[in-house]
């Protein structure tokens, strides 16, 4: 019955964000329109596509799949997507809008040569939206296999329709349907969210007290058998020493530095009118992460007391805690609602990843770098960037493919999450706030940082150590030796390389007075507006 | 700022050169020696910097409280509800806290900004032609 039920409300979805592409697609006849939507949407509008954009497959299954088998530590992960927020509002959202034009890239090479960062900042935006997307079209295709199991779409069908989805929003709808996809997901999200923590209190008699106390005996069998109870309020279940603690500090602090250089994420604030519209669509955004994210300890600690560890284990596994939960305290329909709501997530997100990714090709790339930024003939960019859209798209399809439902993804995540802190984040920030910074400082900063980030999860613990001879498939280390770096997220040390490189960069390279003038009117933009984007008619 | 009419369309952003507005350099020159964009920038300073330092030591604390000092964490400091949780809990009010605060101050800094583009204007300059850019 719920497969039915999950099948009407993803195609009601569907048919709605194809309509939504349809209009969208009539008014995309610019470049301003098709990369910017005309930089005409509002406030609470592109607040609401930011969290649509950010609050992926991995927030809404992954944290509360953690928060069941882990307890605190699964809330932990919660804390840092919210206030990562803050580094994007006081530091970056405002002085992009003013100094950019499509991409971040349009930052760095207002003050720097542009050829070389332009070619980086790609090479980076690139990287972070490929590896993030593959990480969600595998998610949504492994997603597909455990919530319509009995039914006849496979693996391989579920990431192609993902893929072809995304790739129609974009090529289509540009960036205006994209913000509508995902407005409405996270309406959709917040929605179902929402209801379900008001379901599991409704266990609980409405008693916040009755729910903590439930949460402090939390009983289920341990790996050998035994039957433990243990209060999942205490902090230590999954990090435990001796990396335990440095590995939440590591993920910290790509969270705080990485979200603010996230190419799928900045773009956004070029959508808006004014500097102005886009610190209050931060504000927005703020508000709706950030109660999000507190709900996780209803939907969380609700799995691991209502469902429980043991059945959450034989019914998929971590990852199936919320829609698990849905179905414990609503049935099948609500079941089916809360599945329907997790493709709807990972289609909003995947749309951004594919819009910024390709701008970034067709604006940076195609247009500033190999043409010296001369559009030779009028929407030369546009349709680049819809060549793009499609490459990237079929790209990570095969990808998602070859690699299998198992394939463990969560790495790519990191990683994505790592070179955004690690080579974007310190030269957008030199960019903006230091005077003497230059291009060798910028080039050396994304290098370095970017590299830094890569080398750190392939010596890693996601790629290397030593399994028993009884592991084989995809759960078995690609590298047979124990880890060089013991940590699973390299930020801790790949973020200080990346600012060390642009710092050292910038002081061995020659004084550029270029820059420095160039840096004065950046700096009058940046804070005035003066000689800004402006938005445009519809 | 809402009253300029709209500007640079995409022709001009592309073409634009730092030889074609060469002799234009003292509209930028003019704002950076006002007094008022020194004030602003100064009352920017102010407040992101100090803000900054707060959220980023206020957010590691947690980690590190949380992973070096379990126990003292796990004292249960309101019914069954222990510190951990509630410093957690804390940070979603504090972030939240930090951008109202930060948008009411911005208030002060639009009206800095409106109010430069003012002078400008009255003295003559066009605001609507574009900058240099590196392109």
């Amino acid at each position: 019955m719920h497969l039915d039920v999950t099948l009407v409300l993803f195609l009601s979805f569907i048919a709605i964000t194809l309509g939504i592409t349809a209009w969208a697609s009539r008014r995309s006849g610019s470049s301003a329109s098709f990369f910017a939507a005309n930089r005409q949407i509002t406030a609470w509008q592109n607040g609401i596509a930011v969290a649509g954009d950010y609050m992926s497959a991995a927030s809404f299954l992954g944290i509360a799949g953690l928060i069941a088998f882990f307890g605190y530590d699964g809330f932990m992960y919660s804390v840092g997507w919210l206030v990562a927020y803050l580094t994007v509002l006081l530091i970056v959202a405002e002085p992009l809008r003013n100094a950019g034009k499509y991409t971040m890239a349009d930052v760095l090479a207002y003050r720097l040569n542009p050829r070389p960062v332009r070619a980086m900042a790609s090479i980076s935006t690139l990287t972070v939206s490929t590896f993030y997307m593959i990480a969600q079209m595998v998610g949504a295709g492994a997603l597909v296999a455990l919530l319509l199991k009995g039914s006849h779409i496979s693996y391989t069908t579920a990431v192609t329709g993902v893929g072809i989805l995304m790739i129609v929003y974009v090529v289509f709808g540009g960036m205006l349907a994209t913000t509508w996809v995902q407005i409405i997901k996270a309406v959709l999200l917040m929605g179902g969210t929402i209801l379900l923590s008001i379901l599991v209190l409704a266990h609980f008699h409405f008693s916040l007290v009755e729910f903590f106390r439930a949460i402090s005996q939390v009983s289920y069998h341990s790996a050998d058998g035994k039957l433990v109870v243990k209060d999942f309020m205490t902090p230590g279940l999954r990090f435990k020493p001796p990396y335990g603690p440095l590995e939440l500090i590591s993920l910290g602090m790509a969270l705080i530095f990485g979200t603010a250089g996230l190419p799928h994420i900045l773009v956004r604030f070029y959508t808006v009118p004014d500097a102005k519209t886009a610190r209050h669509s931060v504000v927005w955004a703020m508000v709706i992460i950030g109660s999000f994210y507190i709900m996780t300890t209803f939907l969380g600690f609700g799995a691991a007391t209502i469902v429980g560890r043991d059945f959450i284990a034989k019914n998929g596994g971590n990852n199936m805690s919320a829609p698990l939960l849905a179905k414990m305290v609503a049935g099948d329909v609500f079941f089916a609602f809360i599945s329907a709501i997790a493709f709807a997530t990972i289609l909003a997100v995947v749309a951004g990843l594919t819009i910024s990714a390709s701008t970034s090709f067709a604006h940076d790339v195609w247009t500033n770098v190999i043409h010296a930024g001369v559009e030779r003939s009028p929407g030369e960019e546009r349709l680049v960037a819809r060549i793009a859209a499609f490459v990237v798209g079929a790209i990570a399809i095969a990808i998602a493919i070859v690699l299998g439902p198992t394939a463990n993804v969560a790495f790519l995540v990191a990683l994505a999450f790592a070179v955004a802190a690690s080579a974007n984040l310190p030269v957008i920030v030199f960019s903006i706030y230091w005077k003497r910074f230059n291009t060798s400082g910028a080039v050396c900063g994304l290098l370095f940082g970017l590299l830094a980030s890569i080398i750190l999860i392939l010596i890693g613990p996601s790629v290397m150590g030593i399994d028993a001879v009884t592991v084989v498939g995809p759960a078995r280390h690609a590298i047979q030796h124990a880890p060089i770096f013991p940590l699973e997220n390299p930020g801790l040390l790949s973020i200080p390389i990346g600012f060390a490189a642009a710092l050292l960069g910038t002081l061995l390279g020659a004084k550029d007075p270029h820059s420095v003038q160039r840096f004065e009117e950046l700096e009058v933009r940046a804070n005035t507006g003066l000689g800004s984007e402006r938005a445009t008619a519809a | 700022m809402a009253t300029l009419p709209r500007a640079n369309d995409d022709s001009r952003w592309e073409k634009t050169g730092a030889a074609k507005f060469g002799a234009e350099k003292s509209k930028w020159d003019r704002v950076e020696e006002m007094d008022e964009f020194r004030l602003l920038l100064l009352a920017k300073k102010e407040f992101v910097i100090p803000m900054t330092v707060f959220f980023v030591v206020y957010y590691f604390a947690l980690p590190v409280l949380v992973g070096y000092a379990p126990e003292f964490m796990s004292r249960k400091v309101l019914g069954p509800v222990n510190l951990a949780y509630l410093f957690a809990l804390s940070q979603f009010f504090v972030a939240w806290g930090i951008a109202f605060a930060y948008v009411r101050v911005a208030r002060k800094f639009d009206k800095f900004g409106a109010h430069i583009l003012e002078t400008l204007k009255r003295e003559g300059y066009d605001l609507n032609q574009a900058g240099k850019r590196g392109l």
